[in-house]
């Protein structure tokens, strides 16, 4: 009980005057100093007054709960919740049970900066498991830097960030996209590609990295790129021009809701996965149950991780996770990458044998933490914060799940790409 | 002495409304708060601006704008633009492509800065075009609404759409606004840390300065000669015209006002935050300072600031406690303000002050049988 008072001690006083605060904290943390020195066996757990007891330590889950991204980071904030009941089943991390405090980001990007904030400075949690949209992550980033938090991020993304405060358990934007063309153009033999997307950062710089690597790498052609507004659903422009061009692949990366305008369209043009080739890097489980798997039925999704993938691990998960969130959930490659979020973290406690968060970093840094237990397979921690992973093709069936039809080596991350920026 | 109380103040109600206020934000807050809730309360008050714009566009004006949103991202993005440029120097953005732009430019492929970010390097031309470019934009839809008589829904449906138009142009245009992400890690200001403890308390009091400085120069308007034909304008618009005054031209002022005052919102905004995006500019955020002015009283300047408070408070509260049942709850809250009172948080003041004072007034009657002044009836809206 001697070190729950000293570790609360000097900086974690949730209310109160800043005065009177900061006069407790100048009195109160030459004592926790001397304190901390006299209790050896904890000084090194948590010497930067996080929320951490002899028996718990608390963490943040932040992901919008409401507004549009709901329906999305729902699966997210599942996974990461039965990954750190899994964990305290097995006896915690540090022999500490993990407490976790939700906050809403509420599909706003200031929340999320707000929120963040409320995390570290208030609640003085260990880690964040959260975010969604590169929006909300770039919004909670300085945050996350100035208060020296650790943030596990799920999205496959569009690269270009590497922050120390930042682990992505994602794909960035390269692991996604070459394997995904490579795989394409060998077995169908594609040489002409339409892109479309939605526009915002993550579509353009995709196809940008996309564009490059069809005309320098495949010796292919672009024959359309195309950028919709968020939420549009009108695909009506776009459909008569993919009829004129008739490219050999659509490569698309229309997200959110509209998609399922984007699908719908297409099959009530004729156009399906009988006739047409379609790889798409944002459709997943979770977007097909309102785009409905007729709809998609014999088009392509590229992903690291599928629900219907054949391993034992997976077998567990998604057991696991259905027993937990209900029969009818599913499962999609972020909610598997949000899963791997508090595994990845205790990992590195354990081996830095602190809860600090510099100290943390730096073994996540060293580039040997390894999952065998992962869903997707084996994963490793890159000294860059992203994870080594394979990429997967699936073919969508009437059933909104997939056949996984190719599956590639391990693939390096490389969040700076040389030659597509 | 008396021009400074009748005049910047409002009288004796306005004085005690103004004071209560002041020391409200200015003593209360900063003593019963840590920094993280004080700089929360710095973001809630700097929608405090446009609502304040709102009470004397709607509340006094009688024309209602959906579109505050407008001036309040115009103000923001000025400053975001200054504080990127200071970020993006080429020390900062060695592995970009292109160093020295902001780091979005670099992803969007273009290789120099466009020619309208080049004037936001100096600081005096920022401040300038904080406050002239959203008054300029707001005259030309001034001139373009008001100068054709079109008024009333119309006016609130066109102004819904200029914010909305706006949002879709910054999303779209992302090579040079930032786009969805809008402008987001900045760091300092003239070499000087915002994100620091100290920058961020110095912000909250200089944002509450500013505000108080625009109640004053709020009510200043209000009580003049022009105040009271702002009154009669929104009560019988034609009897207002047929005495030769020219309508029009009083309605573009006060919508350039309110649109200078929103424009400081957005400014201290992105100074308070650290970032600026689309999502200050659009509908939702221009309808939700409508409901910040509706729930404060929208015929108090001092009411809006309360309802600013109240509303954002609940918000964080509530998201805090029940990060699933929220919405429901802030839905609850203003369904009970405008049942119950509807005329906002001032209204209730009113009627609450009225009744006290009543009731004192009985009192001190006993005593002397002069005392008529705190039963007699008052100015609607006068706090």
């Amino acid at each position: 009980m001697q070190d729950r008072s000293h570790n609360r001690g000097a900086a974690d006083s949730p209310k109160g005057s800043w005065v009177r605060r900061s006069l407790r904290a100048a009195i109160a943390a030459p004592l926790a100093g001397l304190m901390l020195a006299s209790q050896a066996t904890y000084a090194g757990v948590n010497t930067t007054g996080l929320a951490v007891t002899d028996d718990t330590v608390t963490v943040g889950i932040l992901h919008s709960l409401t507004g549009t991204m709901a329906i999305s980071e729902t699966g997210a904030q599942e996974a990461e919740k039965l990954a750190i009941k899994q964990i305290n089943e097995s006896g915690g991390v540090l022999g500490r049970q993990i407490k976790i405090i939700q906050e809403d980001g509420a599909s706003d990007w200031p929340t999320f900066a707000e929120k963040s904030r409320k995390l570290l400075v208030n609640d003085k949690v260990a880690a964040v498991f959260g975010c969604w949209t590169s929006a909300s992550r770039k919004a909670a980033l300085p945050v996350f830097e100035k208060e020296n938090g650790l943030l596990y991020y799920p999205t496959f993304y569009e690269g270009l960030e590497q922050s120390k405060n930042v682990i992505y358990t994602g794909q960035e934007a390269t692991q996604q996209i070459l394997d995904g063309l490579n795989w394409v153009a060998k077995e169908k033999g594609a040489k002409t590609f339409y892109l479309i997307g939605s526009d915002y950062i993550w579509p353009r710089t995709s196809m940008k990295i996309a564009r490059k690597h069809i005309e320098n790498v495949l010796g292919g052609k672009v024959v359309g790129e195309e950028y919709k507004p968020l939420g549009d659903t009108q695909f009506g422009s776009v459909i008569n021009k993919i009829r004129l061009k008739k490219p050999d692949v659509i490569y698309a990366a229309v997200v959110g809701g509209s998609n399922v305008a984007w699908f719908k369209q297409l099959k009530a043009a004729g156009i399906t996965g009988d006739k047409q080739t379609l790889l798409t890097i944002s459709v997943t489980e979770d977007e097909v149950l309102g785009i409905g798997g007729e709809n998609l039925e014999g088009f392509y999704s590229i992903m690291k991780y599928f629900q219907s993938q054949d391993n034992p691990n997976n077998e567990a998960f998604v057991k696991a996770f259905k027993e937990m969130w209900g029969d009818d959930s599913v499962i999609g490659d972020v909610t598997q990458a949000a899963y791997l979020g508090p595994w990845l973290w205790k990992a590195a406690v354990e081996r830095a044998g602190s809860f600090d968060i510099d100290k943390v970093v730096a073994e996540s840094e060293k580039g040997d933490i390894e999952l065998t237990t992962a869903p997707e397979g084996y994963v490793k921690l890159h000294k860059n914060h992203h994870l080594w992973s394979k990429a997967r093709v699936g073919k969508w069936k009437k059933d909104g799940q997939v056949e996984v039809v190719y599956e590639s080596e391990l693939i390096e991350p490389d969040p700076f790409p040389a030659g597509y920026q | 002495m008396s021009f400074m109380y009748e005049k910047l103040l409002g009288g004796k109600n306005g004085t005690v409304g103004f004071v209560l206020l002041a020391t409200l934000i200015l003593v209360v807050f900063p003593l019963a708060l840590d920094g993280f809730r004080l700089n929360l309360v710095a973001k809630y008050l700097t929608y405090a601006f446009p609502a304040i714009s709102l009470v004397l566009l709607w509340g006094y004006g009688g024309t209602l704008s959906l579109g505050q949103g407008i001036f309040f991202g115009l103000g923001g993005y000025g400053m975001a633009m200054f504080l990127k440029l200071e970020a993006s120097s080429p020390e900062n953005t060695a592995i970009q492509s292109t160093p020295g732009i902001p780091d979005f430019m670099d992803w969007n492929q273009l290789t120099a800065l466009p020619w309208f970010w080049e004037p936001f390097n100096s600081f005096t031309f920022t401040l300038l075009a904080i406050l002239i470019i959203p008054s300029v934009f707001a005259y030309l839809i001034g001139v373009a609404m008001f100068k054709r008589r079109v008024g009333g829904v119309y006016f609130a449906i066109i102004t819904q759409v200029v914010s909305l138009i706006l949002t879709v142009l910054i999303v779209g245009q992302q090579g040079y606004t930032g786009g969805i992400n809008g402008i987001t890690d900045l760091r300092t200001l003239h070499g000087w840390d915002i994100t620091s403890d100290f920058a961020k308390n110095l912000f909250y009091f200089i944002t509450c300065f500013l505000l108080l400085a625009v109640i004053l120069m709020s009510r200043f308007i209000l009580t003049s000669k022009f105040g009271r034909l702002l009154l009669a304008m929104r009560d019988k618009e034609d009897r207002v015209r047929f005495s030769g005054y020219d309508v029009a031209n009083f309605k573009i002022f006060i919508f350039c006002f309110s649109a200078m005052i929103s424009a400081i919102g957005g400014a201290m905004f992105t100074l308070s935050v650290g970032f600026m995006s689309p999502s200050f500019v659009g509908i939702v955020p221009s309808i939700e300072m409508v409901i910040f002015a509706a729930v404060g009283g929208r015929l108090s300047l001092i009411g809006a600031v309360y309802g600013c408070l109240l509303i954002n408070f609940g918000k964080t509260a509530f998201s805090e406690s029940f990060p699933e049942l929220w919405l429901f709850l802030m839905g609850g809250l203003f369904i009970a303000v405008v049942m119950f009172f509807p005329n906002g948080l001032a209204g209730l003041w009113e009627d609450h002050s009225h009744h006290i004072k009543k009731r004192l007034g009985f009192i001190t009657s006993l005593f002397s049988k002069n005392d008529t002044a705190a039963v007699a009836p008052k100015l609607e809206g006068s706090n």
